[in-house]
């Protein structure tokens, strides 16, 4: 025995899974999307994602060395919050609105709270609600996909009344593909799906909280629009639906670990989101039913542990 | 052939391939054995012996009044050069250390037993306790107390755990391939010692051919089947055992008698099985020698008393430069700090691993994945436990049913941020249990 032995308590091994290769899953998954985006929005896409991981990487990294804390940027979870985050700003803003809304979800939401898994709401959508309550006029400066640029209306204020009345909803086609008017990774309903299934495959998420965060908002719109399918179609596929339940919902540090939970936490999602878009001032309810949602995960993790192996009633 | 199991679970890498198709091979005849005066749990042994008395294969040289404990014998034929305080795997305890004669003259005690249809319960369990027959599994509770339940507590079932669900560890499996006989034969014993009907030997689907081996063994056995198991760890616990061979869940807290059922080891029941058929007491034992540090892996009958030094040489030497030095399995094993130290009897296996496969990544923060929630075979919340754990909120972790936890290790295996998930539900575990045990003092 001329080394010295490690010595240190069971398991001694460990699965090859890693917050590192977790995040750049779901970067790979929400690639197909950010690629979408930027042949939609041209060069306003680029500057908009650009800014936004800039402003993650950058703030994380001046945050954790001002701590002196070690520097986690090479985790990717910064460029994850970049990425979702871009995708909720319209290609029209200017720079400076992806970049303070980074620093903010980093910054504030995150690392204030002590980093990757503290967070109790999520970054990304935080932020959005942040820049939609400071600078509401650059935040929901639709554009038309291609060179052209034009503004317009999104599918969902259209269908709410909430745009110019002589606005024609794009057809569902469109919308499905992401060619029609919104934020970034608001559009591509179809990659965005694309890239959840490749989660559920790498079971970085389970398919729990989309799938019933979905179904809620068809039932619901279903029963309230009065069994309209086109109205229901347009209100699953446009605006943020999907993203949300897909990524933001979906955020481990923000959402309840227990199965059980989950499943309530998505119920409570759909429900709020069905009830701001069509009872509310807002044409879209999404990011705010998620933070909602987000405060209430503790307490509803409290009153959903899983049943104890030969737990005596 | 539908496979039983229970909820939850991870699928470690099985690292078998090293040892499963070899056979057991005899280890090198030991020049000194130590041989620990405790090596179960219960009371240790007080010595039969002294220093220069000449011993005999089989011959007691350990035992004791108390009732949870079990007596050792000597495994070789020579002289007692020392009794003393000695390191062995599971910590310190005092040791006799015996000088082969290389003669392994077997003691006269040594005897085959009559045919067990023909002995009463108290004679079986008289046979099982003199030779000195514990749990091989790990925790080595003595097998004739377990066989013991009290009279209030009917028992309708036996099962033998052929699981071994631990990754790497192949002496189970081997032992079934090789000696099917005295496996069923100690069934049968431990069935009669508690008068039950219902004999299962629980076996993964990963090893095909001791259930064929096996299922060919019991035919004619009255009541004994063999019951395929799901590929899963920890398929092998006790509570997880039975309740996918019989549907049955152990209450929280409680043992499996309270469901009655009384599970045993193969190799404890192969041990009773040869103290029958020849009366040879628990002497030696079938471990496993592997991983990535060692040159020469192999299955091994290895006397108690042997030291893993000896052992290891026998296997070729380590290779390269090693990092862990473990008894049992990569999931719940033993590490060391020193070779030389004896095999026991619950050594199932000396696992070495090289320093790159030892070195543990850095926890980093818990993400709240919930992936431990997920698998947790208990349905426990691993994070919370370990959170309220490291932070003395002793109160919060018990209420969270912190001393459910089985200890299997799934959390930790499965943590993408590698957190020592089962090492401070450990401490929060053990803080809870003298907490408890000093307010029941007062």
């Amino acid at each position: 025995m001329e080394n010295k032995l490690i010595v240190s308590s069971s398991p001694h091994i460990r699965s090859s899974e890693s917050i590192d290769k977790i995040m750049r899953d779901v970067v790979i998954a929400l690639s197909p999307a950010l690629v979408a985006s930027i042949y939609y929005f041209g060069f306003g896409a680029i500057k908009v994602l650009l800014f936004a991981v800039l402003g993650a990487v950058l703030t994380e990294a001046g945050i954790q060395k001002i701590m002196k804390k070690p520097i986690t940027i090479s985790d990717w979870s910064a460029v994850v919050t970049g990425i979702l985050l871009a995708f909720n700003i319209p290609a029209s803003a200017p720079w400076w609105i992806p970049f303070i809304g980074a620093i903010f979800a980093i910054a504030i939401v995150k690392q204030i709270f002590g980093g990757l898994g503290h967070n109790f709401m999520n970054p990304a959508l935080a932020a959005r609600a942040l820049l939609v309550a400071s600078w509401p006029v650059q935040m929901t400066n639709w554009i038309s996909p291609g060179p052209d640029a034009v503004s317009t209306a999104t599918p969902l204020a259209i269908l709410g009344g909430e745009a110019d009345p002589t606005a024609v909803l794009p057809s569902l086609m469109d919308v499905l593909i992401g060619n029609t008017g919104g934020s970034l990774g608001e559009t591509s309903a179809i990659l965005l799906i694309l890239g959840g299934i490749y989660l559920v495959y790498k079971k970085v998420i389970s398919p729990r909280i989309p799938l019933i965060y979905i179904g809620t908002v068809a039932f619901l719109t279903l029963l309230i629009g009065g069994f309209d399918v086109p109205v229901m179609t347009y209100h699953i596929f446009s605006g943020g639906l999907i993203l949300g339940a897909i990524y933001m919902a979906t955020d481990y540090s923000s959402s309840p670990v227990t199965p059980k939970g989950q499943i309530i936490f998505a119920l409570g999602c759909g429900i709020i989101t069905t009830v701001i878009r069509f009872y509310g001032g807002y044409p879209e309810g999404v990011s705010y039913s998620i933070l909602f949602m987000n405060i209430a995960s503790p307490i509803i993790d409290k009153y959903t542990s899983p049943r104890v192996f030969g737990e005596v009633k | 052939m539908e496979l039983q199991t229970f909820k939850g679970g991870i699928h470690p890498p099985h690292g078998k391939s090293f040892t499963a198709m070899k056979p057991i091979e005899k280890s090198n005849e030991p020049k000194i054995v130590t041989i620990p005066l405790q090596q179960h749990i219960g009371a240790p042994c007080q010595p039969l012996v002294q220093v220069g008395d000449k011993v005999k294969v089989g011959q007691k040289i350990g035992d004791t009044e108390a009732f949870v404990s079990a007596p050792v014998h000597s495994s070789v034929s020579g002289e007692v050069k020392e009794i003393a305080q000695k390191l062995t795997p599971t910590g310190q305890a005092v040791c006799i250390v015996i000088e082969s004669d290389g003669k392994n003259d077997v003691d006269e005690s040594v005897q085959p037993k009559p045919d067990v249809e023909k002995l009463s319960k108290e004679e079986i369990l008289k046979v099982i306790r003199e030779a000195g027959i514990t749990g091989m599994g790990g925790a080595s509770f003595p097998t004739h107390v377990k066989l013991s339940p009290p009279p209030d507590k009917e028992i309708d079932t036996v099962i033998l755990n052929g699981a071994e669900c631990e990754p790497y560890l192949t002496a189970d499996h081997r032992l079934m391939l090789e000696n099917p006989e005295r496996v069923v034969y100690g069934l049968k014993v431990i069935m009669k010692a508690l008068n039950v009907k219902a004999g299962y030997i629980g076996i993964e689907a990963n090893k095909p051919d001791a259930i064929q081996v096996m299922e060919k063994a019991i035919k004619g056995e009255e009541g004994m089947s063999v019951i395929p198991l799901k590929v899963k760890y920890p398929q092998g616990a006790e509570k997880q055992l039975i309740y996918a061979c019989t549907k049955r869940e152990v209450p929280s807290g409680k043992l499996p008698m309270e469901v009655k059922v009384v599970v045993s080891n193969i190799g404890s029941a192969a041990a009773i099985g040869e103290a029958f058929k020849t009366g040879m007491p628990l002497i030696e034992r079938i471990a496993s020698i592997t991983g990535s540090g060692i040159k020469e892996p192999k299955n091994l009958k290895i006397k108690v008393g042997t030291s893993f030094k000896d052992i290891v040489e026998q296997c070729g030497g380590y290779n390269g430069k090693i990092g862990k030095l473990i008894m049992g399995g990569p999931m719940m094993g033993l590490a060391q700090f020193t070779d030389e130290i004896p095999c026991i009897k619950g050594t199932s296996g000396i696992l070495v691993l090289s320093e790159e496969d030892a070195r543990l990544p850095k926890p980093q923060n818990c993400m709240r994945c919930g992936k431990c929630v997920e698998i947790c075979p208990i349905g426990l919340m691993p994070l919370y436990i370990s959170a309220y754990g490291s932070n003395n909120m002793l109160d919060k972790a018990e209420e969270v049913n912190a001393l459910d936890c089985i200890e299997c290790g799934s959390c930790s295996f499965v943590c993408p941020s590698k957190r020592p998930l089962l090492e401070t539900i450990r401490v929060a575990k053990s803080e809870i249990n003298t907490r408890k045990r000093k307010q029941q003092q007062k």
